[in-house]
């Protein structure tokens, strides 16, 4: 019975090792301009929409390869029912997907 | 993978709503409404494998997502879910199959104000992050959703009644949103749900990329019980990495689960032959506390997922992983794989 802490410990390992490795892994300077990019300031008062859509879309699936502009603003509305968004987040959300 | 309602179609309740919901949409086509709001139809097709205990299952799934616009405020949505499971019948008879067609969601979505959107229909349950977030087969980097996901979802996972629901604070700093419910029970089997109540309240910090939640449902039929759940997810948008976590207490039994995925995108690129991997480590603990027919495991359990899965070019994945299960009445290897590609586009072709 002992021997599932094993599996465990080597799960837990792993749990510490992946965000470890990725924090080491050096960014290409493009990588990094564009990580400056999408990280604007707290302070910022407009939203900016590739944030919206990394912090609230792509925090539960990956990123859809492409879609039409045609559905763009319903698939803003079902996000902002899905995601709980303000109104605000939905326009900038609507702007970075049609700009 | 397999459903409590096997052997039935789409039929009676289901098609007239399915047509109520077509008809609805079609009234989107209407001269004057903006081209960006065609409605939608996206989700899932997939073909899973479940080897548990030696048995294997095999399951083709489709389940496709409808999301239809009317006017400015007004969303129509439904996810149905059709799958056909063969598994072994057990002493050398061959394989039996059972078939199984119905609706996860069937939601009429009102935007009354910036702060609140009125829901009413069939609904998810929105307790914890499981039901609501990673319940589809395209999104969930497992196979199998965690075992304490019976918690607090009200035995079917999905409500009859209404919801409001929104954002009740958003600055640049912190967000926080809310969900409250109150469902109806119904025996139907296509609509089954229990009569609840409950709700959910997250908080978001954007500049630490953490979300931390807690979730309450209680069960209004015969005897009255209380669930409580709380959250925590890590998911920064600097690296491809996300940390879920979640707890959960029922009347008899309670639980945790702590999940890590990486997608290997920092190493050349998402698109590189590596990148396009991402690992995945789960670790779930289970407790029953007292005797209790709620569908959680009858004894303590100890499981850990160990999943690798690839993206393959036009949304196509694979899924694959091991786990171990540690109970006291005898441990187990589960071994899963899943093809699953995920569509979405117009529902009809526009101009």
């Amino acid at each position: 019975m002992k021997k599932h802490w094993i599996f465990i410990s080597l799960g837990i390992v792993l749990l510490a090792v992946l965000p470890l490795a990725s924090q080491t892994t050096k960014e290409s300077a493009p990588q990094a301009a564009a990580a400056k990019q999408q990280a604007p300031k707290a302070s910022d008062r407009t939203p900016d929409g590739n944030q919206v859509f990394l912090q609230n879309c792509a925090r539960c699936h990956t990123v859809p390869e492409t879609f039409s502009s045609r559905i763009s603003g319903t698939v803003v509305r079902h996000m902002r029912v899905r995601a709980g968004l303000s109104a605000q987040d939905e326009k900038a959300l609507l702007r970075f997907l049609n700009p | 993978m397999l459903s409590p309602f096997p052997n039935r179609q789409l039929h009676g309740p289901l098609s007239r709503i399915c047509t109520v919901l077509l008809s609805m949409s079609a009234v989107c086509i209407c001269p004057g409404v903006h081209a960006q709001n065609t409605p939608i139809l996206s989700g899932g097709v997939g073909f899973l494998t479940d080897t548990n205990g030696g048995n294997t299952t095999y399951s083709p799934n489709i389940a496709p997502v409808l999301a239809a616009p009317i006017g400015e405020h007004l969303l129509i949505e439904s996810r149905l879910t059709a799958v056909e499971s063969f598994f072994p019948k057990g002493g050398g008879q061959g394989y039996g199959h059972l078939h199984f067609v119905g609706p996860a969601f069937a939601q009429a979505d009102y935007i009354a104000t910036s702060h609140i959107t009125a829901v009413g229909g069939y609904f998810l349950i929105p307790f914890g992050t499981f039901n609501e977030r990673l319940t589809p087969f395209w999104i969930n980097p497992l196979q199998d959703g965690p075992l304490i996901g019976g918690i607090g979802t009200m035995n079917s996972g999905s409500g009859l009644g209404g919801m409001l629901r929104g954002s009740a604070i958003s600055t640049p700093r912190f967000s926080m949103n809310y969900a409250a419910y109150l469902s109806a029970g119904s025996t139907n089997f296509r609509f089954t749900s229990s009569r609840s109540t409950g709700g959910q309240l997250n908080a978001y910090f954007p500049n630490a990329q953490l979300e931390i939640g807690a979730s309450y449902g209680r069960l209004l039929e015969s005897t009255q019980t209380n669930s409580i759940g709380t959250h925590v997810w890590w998911t920064p948008t600097s690296i491809p990495l996300k940390i879920r976590s979640e707890y959960a207490h029922g009347p008899h039994s309670q639980g945790y689960w702590v999940e890590s995925d990486y997608r290997l995108s920092q190493f050349k690129g998402e698109n590189s032959l590596v990148g396009r991997l991402e690992p995945i480590f789960r670790i779930q603990q289970t407790f029953r506390d007292s005797p209790g027919n709620d569908g959680f495991p009858t004894v303590n359990n100890q499981r850990v997922d160990f999943g690798l899965d690839y993206h393959l070019p036009h949304e196509v994945r694979i899924n694959t992983s091991y786990a171990r299960r540690f109970a006291s009445t005898g441990d187990t290897n589960i071994w899963e794989t899943a093809l699953i590609y995920r569509f979405l586009f117009p529902a009809w072709r526009g101009k």
